[in-house]
């Protein structure tokens, strides 16, 4: 027995971190047990943003379905739309011509910057930065979000990537815009490190709080980001090349020690190789049509098919069953942060409350991807 | 019909109270009516300084909508504070519910009393003034704990717990920086401490100043150790609960304590109202905001530390250091009081060597697991 036991009793009591909370990142709901500062033990409570998306889409039309996908991860709907057109092709075996293929890369390393933009500057704000970080990234989102808006009209679901291709072809000025904001970015990027990378209040924080070991991440399924920190060398891009990301010369950032500093380092260490990725696709981008001759209604062959990308969370994946009919069978989405979230519990044993919101924040979940 | 001439042109008289227009009681009645006014302008200017001064930081505007230049933005909130509803929880403890803000809100007010905003300008030349403010100040905490308790909410109790742990720990510090000052100007009468600074102790006591500016912060929660109201992480603390004008009362509270730390820091370290020019309440003015935008910055730029952090940061980083200060300080004192400049040099030396040193021996991530 030791000496806290016999003077001091603690009982531990329950306290509900959300759905309601500052930063549980959308309505989600852990179950806190807590002796005094001390988490115990948490259990996780999701749904409260369930809108029954993969049931809707049996109902709709193969392209009816894109719109749905942009309101999975609503921080980064670039990405659905393109994991989803892939999988969609890959049934049909179309071919998507070559400017097609360019715009959805830079379209998706965009959505890539722009998510880790929210990423970083949340992950800031939860350690207790007062909005200034956040306020810092959401500026930079902002001019991203002004070239999605110059392509698609939309500044939060685009709905840009059609089967086949992409809804439409760039405008003129579109280029030169965004190699402004290359130049832009690379400049923000690096302010961002210069002001955080050794700040030893964030350090302190982050560094050593949360870690995920290898063996844990890959047994729970942990992609993206997150098991790059844990030392995972895994990026679809790389791995399993979908569209032409086996043309472009990149690094794959990985951290060591796999706790909440490196998954914020990978993460900015991120940003910089999608700059160099946009870069190579701004530079060899070929003229042409934008979209294959696909019919008005698509009706796929009957069969299954899955198809994942390397989405700015982790491996985003649709699996899709189809009977041969307008619309499918059956529609399963692999989401990344419900997957990403399983480790959670066990990255947080024994950490403190506010470590919790920072383990949490250093996750980036988006709720729309986990209750779907 | 007593002559308040002299208050009307803005130089008021440094005669003591006895001599006054009025005797005691017009120096009491009138140093009351407009300290309490003070107070509450000088938050008011507080809230418009801090929001558009984070407004700036955080590239964006701010308030800039109400009045000119938004300067009627802390009206504008107040009123609308105002005509909310009080909630008060069902399980809440009534009575402790409702003495939390009043309990929490006179201290800070109490503190003016001794703040000299002029020669002799002040309500009690207490000639123990710093030791009262040490002691009030504190009593704040008790106000926040019982907000805490009351409202019967597991986030109110984790930051009011949190709050008690912080100040207790920091008061240490606090006082032990304090006296160096104190040891330098001879006298623990704010007045005397002001009078005393031909050069301000700022560059006399740059450790000083230093030690105690991080521990006020801790000891009114100004960010980063903002750990009570931690919004990220314990939704807002001790007020979780509050509305209406009892939330009001906690805002001005925490505005009121930065107020009175940022007066009592340039009345000990910045040569309170002594200036060239302009007339001394307007130079007191102008360093108590100037101290009050040094702390709005700090909120805008670092991260917030854990309870632990937070607490081996007062235990092993200012406590050594402001004991080291002190006995420093004490051994000028004894040999060389009459050379300012060379304190200057030592000192200066001293906390920039101290710091480094410090720095290297100890983290405050010091409990972190090393991996």
């Amino acid at each position: 027995m030791t000496t806290r036991e016999i003077t001091l009793k603690t009982e531990p009591f329950v306290l509900n971190v959300g759905p309601l909370h500052p930063s549980t990142h959308g309505v989600y709901r852990m179950r806190t047990t807590l002796d005094g500062e001390v988490v115990l033990d948490i259990e996780p409570v999701f749904g409260y943003l369930h809108r029954g998306i993969e049931k809707l889409m049996e109902e709709r039309t193969f392209t009816g379905i894109i719109p749905l996908t942009d309101r999975l991860d609503y921080i980064s709907p670039m990405s659905n739309n393109l994991a989803y057109c892939l999988a969609v092709e890959k049934l049909c075996g179309i071919k998507v011509p070559e400017r097609a293929e360019y715009l959805r890369v830079i379209m998706a390393e965009l959505q890539r910057l722009a998510n880790h933009c929210i990423a970083v500057g949340s992950f800031l704000n939860d350690a207790g930065a007062y909005f200034t970080p956040f306020m810092y990234t959401f500026r930079e989102r902002e001019k991203i979000v002004d070239l999605f808006e110059m392509v698609s009209g939309q500044r939060m679901t685009y709905n840009y990537m059609r089967i086949g291709g992409v809804s439409q072809d760039i405008p003129e000025e579109f280029l030169p815009a965004l190699a402004k904001l290359l130049d832009q970015l690379e400049r923000f990027v690096d302010e961002y490190d210069f002001l955080l990378k050794e700040n030893e209040i964030l350090i302190a924080r982050a560094k050593g709080v949360g870690i995920l070991p290898k063996e844990v991440a890959i047994n729970c399924g942990i992609s993206g980001p997150v098991a790059r920190a844990s030392g995972i060398r895994r990026d679809l891009r790389r791995d399993d090349p979908y569209s032409i990301y086996d043309r472009f010369e990149f690094d794959i950032p990985v951290g060591e020690n796999g706790d909440s500093y490196d998954r914020y380092r990978v993460r900015v260490a991120e940003m910089r190789q999608s700059l160099r990725i946009i870069r190579q696709a701004m530079k060899d981008i070929p003229a042409g049509p934008v979209k294959a001759e696909v019919p008005q209604v698509v009706r796929p062959p009957a069969g299954e098919v899955y198809a994942h990308i390397e989405a700015p969370k982790g491996e985003l994946g649709f699996y899709i069953v189809s009977d041969g009919s307008i619309a499918p069978y059956r529609c399963h989405v692999r989401p990344t942060s419900l997957i990403n979230l399983t480790a959670l519990r066990q990255m947080v044993r024994g950490w403190k409350v506010a470590d919790l919101i920072v383990i949490f924040g250093s996750i980036d979940i988006t709720m729309g991807e986990v209750d779907r | 019909m007593p002559d308040i001439s002299p208050l009307l042109t803005g130089h008021l008289p440094a005669a003591t109270a006895a001599y006054w227009p009025g005797g005691y009681w017009g120096h009491w009645a009138f140093y009351t009516t407009a300290l309490i006014t003070f107070a509450l302008l000088m938050v008011m200017g507080a809230i418009y300084i801090e929001r558009r001064l984070l407004g700036r930081m955080q590239s964006r505007l701010g308030p800039n909508r109400t009045g000119p230049f938004g300067l009627l933005q802390p009206v504008a909130d107040a009123l609308k504070v105002l005509i909310k509803e009080d909630i008060i929880p069902q399980p809440a403890d009534r009575l402790v519910h409702w003495l939390a803000p009043v309990v929490a809100f006179v201290p800070v007010v109490m503190i003016f009393a001794v703040v000299p905003f002029q020669k002799g300008a002040l309500l009690a030349d207490l000639n123990i003034g710093i030791l009262y403010v040490v002691a009030v100040s504190s009593l704040t905490t008790v106000g926040i704990f019982m907000a805490g308790w009351g409202s019967s909410n597991k986030y109110s109790l984790l930051g009011a717990m949190r709050n008690v742990a912080a100040v207790v720990s920091y008061e240490i510090p606090l006082v032990l920086s304090i006296l160096g000052v104190v040891l330098i100007a001879g006298s623990l009468s704010l007045n005397e401490i002001v009078l005393a600074q031909d050069i301000p102790f700022i560059f006399l006591q740059p450790m000083g100043f230093l030690l105690f500016f991080m521990a006020a912060c801790a000891e009114i929660n100004r960010s980063p150790f903002d750990l009570m109201e931690a919004d990220s992480e314990i939704v807002a603390g001790f007020h979780t609960e509050y509305s209406g004008m009892k939330f009001a009362m906690f805002y001005l509270v925490e505005y009121a304590e930065a107020i009175a730390m940022s007066a009592i820091i340039s009345v000990l370290f910045l040569g309170g109202w002594r200036g060239p020019l302009l007339p001394p309440w307007l130079w007191f003015v102008i360093k108590v905001f100037a101290v009050f935008g040094f702390m709005v910055w700090t909120r805008a730029t670092f991260p917030r530390v854990r309870i632990d952090q937070l607490m081996a940061f007062a235990w092993k980083f200012l406590l050594p250091l402001s004991l080291i200060n002190l006995f420093v300080t004490a051994i000028q004192v004894l040999t060389i009081p009459d050379a300012p400049w060379l304190v200057f040099i030592i000192n200066t030396a001293v906390m920039i060597l101290l710091v480094i040193i410090w720095s290297g021996l100890f983290k405050v991530g010091w409990g972190r697991v090393e991996v």
